[in-house]
């Protein structure tokens, strides 16, 4: 059991030409724990995900994912299907990317590409019907089965994907993510477009997730009653840097947190209105 | 020195008539991101209207060249134009909102249709037509080679020019312009602030077949000799050009049809002529291994 | 309530008007390029002008546009559905699906029995068919069904689009009839070889392109093609250069061959009277072999981790590569199988040929295999059959119609006209069911049996 934290962003700095989307940014995320990244529109949220899980190739920076075996991936230098692959960090997209033309099985299956494919021969032997390949295919549907059955789609499992309802495809996403086995699941908003319900359903999800699967979750959000409920650890940041880091109870009464959602603290709107005669 | 200036000169005329079909491409892609593949033959068929109109011009008595090829070149836009606006509102315009490979296999269909009409309707050999402007420049002289700048290739930069400046201004001063432009960026939007998106995409064919029958008009003056088939040659170049410049992008049509014929032209004077289409298009994929949105296309952003 | 005939009066102004606008630009399309036909003459071209033509033309459009306002635009009854086409997704759809993959099985016998049956019946009533003809056809028939089924791998399930598809297909053919002549190996030996160069063109073709979406995939491929061909054209010393190669063997049965004088002829082994269409038979069988098992690879390649990583990658290129799938090999892969199942075909089209140049492997046969897989419906192995004979069966049936002359009068060539009613068939087809003939994707693999088919508007087109 290694001792270092699951990630570790250190000095991820991003640039997009003149543009500093991301400056210096080192955060810690932990196994067993959901991490919160959360900020104004614009902070740069987005961007460290697309870092972390390999769509975007940092400006500087090193992004280390330690297993609980204790093997050590450097994320910016993984090709971006290795970071799944290989270091077990997956993801899901603030726009749902499922493959809307494919059965909700079908999706999960695909997930399970790493694992089938190392069984299938050079896909020769999985073609003229190898032993092994079947035996993993089986198992494959099996647990496909076990998280339609968790995200209670099991009775959509046939159906299109494309042809769910909004809060149905983002659970599948989520578990599609699931099937990839990952160590570290990178969640995109995921409570967005969701009503009360949908959201309470999903928080139990993740908590679930994170206890029982020994995998930790990051996960950018903008609804904070989901965000303080579920996160151990906060981190804010604004244009592109941090300007918080810690549990929840300590981001809330964070004066730079509330003055970059709110713009300035009450107090200090209060003064200006009294001095302008308000 | 004087072998090479030639060439560049050849390359040039070449290349304007490669741009003017390119055009064509360049706003269809950009307005309704579809390859329009008949528009090499819609090329071919202003180029066969040309001739005919020019030949009937001449048999009623018109013989005042100047005065000939003005009408000729009102006619063949005209007449053009009006095959660009059928193609459009026949094969095309059903399948707007559907699956984007369908209107793809409906142009290709297109491009059959019209190879095939007009070989049958006007016969398989190729129709020559005597030089109608002849003459030019002797630019230098060395001791046994002479560069010359013909009349002709006069004519085709100088109508390409002026074609190319009406066009711009067209696209970046008039309202129809506008409405061009607001159509390429997000089509639904334009409809909802009122315009009129199905009168601007007919426009845009129209205004593609008319630069297709210059284009056309003045390789009948250039070659003198037309079939047809020398639409599929051309389209491909042209497309090809299109591409290379950067697919939706006006200055990219003109400039990746001046390349494409430049490569032509001096691959075949250098090396061999039977792979000058072979230079152009190993040009095409090495630009796009290292521009995949062409020289001066907007690079396509990938959002995650 | 209207009666018809009210309804029918009340349009009339709206429709003689839009007749005659189409009737107008009808006119201004043919005037000159029908009105008048250039004819070479001493003197250069002059004209020769057509009014009756032109008149009888515009007068069609009159009439037609006038009858469609009338009598087919506000028709209140539709065509039946075609019973074997699965339109909707529900319940309909799953007993539509197995009824296609009835269909399927119904087609496959048809197609194993077809040969023998006609032969026996023929030769035991002395009917005199046109049997070489017939067998001809099919074969050529089954040459494009396998094309399709392997362009469809590269368009249909990984959606890339090919436009350069024809190139494998030239690459299969010379290397079978340039090993051959040069060696002396039979087609047995090369069928192999040549499917895997194919293949090897394939992935060659592949790396430079796999950066290139949509569109710039499609004219690189289609470069590809023209490339391959310009070089086959000359590249004298090694290709004939336009002269091609000839005299390319056949394939032999187990060794036997099917020349009236050969060696080890067949008919003289079986101790049976000579007859050239056991030869033909042979062919038409082999072709039905390896179309057959380029279907098979194709569905069982669609539930195994390659086949679905296509599919995943038609459907979303970015969540592919989320979910650790590498795209490179997954596009790689689809261009190299493509490639293979061309390659086959190559070389099956040279050694049935026995000749081969490189007008045999122009764009135009790449539009047609496209055409195939994209009326058959992407994705649908059974589409893109019925394409293939519909498309091909009907087009060189028309070269033999001479009840067309009945009505066109004496002068008319069909042969003339066919590709012009190809290309004519194309554009309607394809505004009739823009989804091709077999919309619905079948699922790869299901939870409970009974499979719903999937309808064709979610499925994604890919970066085409």
């Amino acid at each position: 059991m290694s001792t270092a934290p699951l990630l570790n962003v250190e000095h991820l700095t991003m640039r997009f030409g003149g543009l500093v989307a991301v400056d210096d940014v080192s955060f810690a995320a932990e196994r067993g724990q959901i991490t919160a990244l959360i900020g104004p529109n614009g902070a740069g949220k987005t961007t460290v995900f697309n870092c972390i899980t390999g769509f975007y190739k940092p400006s500087e920076g090193m992004i280390a994912l330690t297993h609980a075996s204790g093997r050590r991936f450097l994320l910016e230098r993984l090709d971006d299907h290795a970071i799944n692959a290989k270091a077990k960090v997956a993801r899901t997209f603030q726009n749902i990317r499922l493959f809307p033309g494919m059965t909700a099985l079908e999706n999960l299956m695909v997930a399970q590409h790493e694992r089938l494919t190392a069984t299938a021969g050079l896909t020769l032997g999985a073609l003229f019907g190898l032993k092994r390949f079947h035996a993993a295919e089986r198992q494959a549907v099996e647990l496909a089965s076990h998280w339609l059955e968790r995200i209670g789609l099991i009775d959509q499992a046939d159906n299109a994907a494309g042809n769910l309802s909004y809060g149905d495809q983002r659970r599948l996403e989520i578990a599609r993510a699931m099937c990839t086995r990952p160590e570290l699941l990178c969640l995109d908003e995921p409570a967005a477009g969701l009503n009360a319900r949908e959201s309470d359903s999903l928080n139990a999800l993740l908590r679930t997730i994170c206890a029982e699967e020994n995998t930790a979750i990051l996960l950018i959000e903008h609804d904070m009653s989901v965000v303080m409920t579920i996160s151990d650890h906060i981190i804010v940041l604004d244009h592109g840097a941090i300007i918080a880091d810690g549990p929840p109870q300590a981001v809330r009464e964070d004066e730079a947190v509330i003055a970059a959602y709110l713009g300035v603290p009450d107090e200090e709107v209060e003064d200006a209105e009294r001095e302008v005669g308000l | 020195m004087e072998y090479f200036l030639q060439q560049l000169i050849n390359g040039i005329a070449l290349g304007s008539i490669y741009g003017l079909i390119a055009i064509g491409y360049t706003l269809v892609y950009g307005i309704i991101g579809m390859i329009n593949f008949a528009h090499g033959d819609v090329f071919m068929v202003g180029s066969f209207i040309a001739l005919i109109a020019f030949i009937g011009l001449l048999s009623i008595g018109i013989t005042f060249i100047p005065l000939a090829l003005i009408l000729v070149l009102l006619v063949a836009m005209l007449l053009t134009a009006v095959w660009g606006w059928t193609i459009e509102r026949v094969a095309y315009r059903p399948l707007r909102a559907s699956f984007r490979l369908a209107p793809l296999i409906t142009a290709i269909g297109m491009s059959i249709v019209l190879q095939n009409f007009v070989q049958v309707s006007q016969g398989a050999r190729v129709k020559t037509l005597q030089p109608v402007i002849t003459g030019g420049y002797e630019l230098m002289h060395a001791e046994n080679f002479a560069v010359s700048l013909s009349n002709i290739q006069i004519l085709i930069v100088v109508t390409t020019i002026a074609l190319m400046t009406a066009f711009w201004l067209l696209i970046d001063r008039t309202p129809l312009g506008r409405s061009l432009r607001a159509c390429e960026q997000d089509r639904m939007m334009a409809a909802l602030c009122g315009v009129n998106v199905d009168r601007t995409i007919s426009l845009t064919f129209v205004m593609g077949a008319a630069l297709a029958a210059v284009a056309g008009l003045l390789y009948l003056l250039y070659y003198g000799v037309i079939d047809f088939f020398i639409g599929f040659i051309a389209g491909i170049k042209a497309f090809t050009a299109a591409v290379l410049g950067g697919i939706g992008s006006l200055p990219g049509a003109m400039l990746g049809g001046m390349i494409i014929g430049l490569i032509e032209t001096f691959w075949s004077a250098y090396f061999t002529i039977e792979y000058k289409d072979v230079a152009a298009f190993s040009m095409l994929a090495l630009v796009l291994i290292f521009f995949p949105s062409g020289l001066l296309g907007r690079p396509e952003v990938e959002k995650v | 309530m209207d009666t018809p005939e009210t309804t029918t009066g009340r349009r009339l102004g709206p429709a003689l008007l839009d007749a005659t606008i189409s009737a107008g630009i009808a006119f201004l399309l043919f005037c000159l390029l029908l009105g008048v036909r250039t004819v070479d003459s001493v003197t250069g071209i002059t004209l020769q002008p057509r009014p009756i033509l032109l008149a009888v033309v515009v007068g069609l459009v009159f009439f037609g546009r006038l009858a469609l306002n009338l009598f087919w635009w506000d028709r209140d009854w539709t065509f039946p559905a075609l019973p074997f086409l699965p339109k909707k997704q529900g319940d309909g759809a799953s007993s539509a699906a197995n009824e296609a993959n009835r269909l399927g099985l119904i087609l496959v016998a048809f197609a194993v029995l077809f040969p023998i049956v006609a032969y026996l019946l023929n030769t035991a009533f002395g009917l005199h068919l046109p049997l070489r003809y017939w067998f001809d056809l099919s074969i050529l028939v089954l040459t494009y069904v396998m094309l399709g089924w392997g362009l469809n791998i590269v368009v249909g399930l990984a959606g890339l689009l090919d436009l350069g598809y024809v190139a494998f297909y030239a690459v299969g053919a010379y290397s079978f009839a340039i090993i051959s002549a040069h060696f002396g190996w039979s087609f047995w030996m090369c069928l192999p070889i040549a499917g895997i160069l194919a293949a090897l063109w394939g992935i060659m073709l592949g790396f430079p392109v796999l950066r290139l979406r949509g569109d710039y995939l499609a004219i690189v491929t289609l470069a590809f093609g023209e490339i391959v061909r310009i070089v086959l054209q000359n590249w004298t010393d090694v290709t004939g250069g336009p002269n091609g190669i000839s005299n390319i063997p056949g394939p032999s049965f187990f060794g036997l061959d099917f020349g009236l004088r050969a060696e080890n002829s067949f008919h003289a082994f079986f101790g049976l009277r000579y007859d050239p269409l056991y030869g033909t038979m042979w062919l038409y069988y082999i072709i039905l072999v390896m179309a057959l098992i380029t279907n098979f690879v194709t569905l069982r390649l669609r539930r195994l981790p390659m086949g679905r990583a296509w599919e995943a990658l038609r459907e979303d290129e970015i969540a592919c590569r989320s979910l650790g799938i590498n795209t490179t090999v997954t596009k790689l892969s689809a261009f190299a199988t493509g490639a293979l199942f061309g390659g086959f075909a190559g070389s099956f089209f040279a050694a049935r040929q026995s000749f081969i140049s490189p007008e045999s492997f122009t764009f135009i046969e790449s539009a047609i295999i496209l055409a195939i897989v994209v009326l058959g419906g992407m994705g649908s192995q059974l589409g893109v059959a019925i394409a293939a004979a519909v498309m091909i069966g009907g087009f060189e049936a028309l070269r033999h119609t001479d009840s067309l002359q009945l009505i066109f009068g004496q002068g008319f060539d069909p042969a003339l006209y066919r590709m012009l009613f190809f290309g004519l068939a194309m554009v309607a087809i394809m505004i009739w069911r823009p989804r091709g003939l077999v919309s619905t994707r079948a699922p790869s693999i299901t939870l409970r049996k009974g499979k719903a088919a999937i309808a064709g508007e979610l499925v994604g087109e890919g970066r085409a």
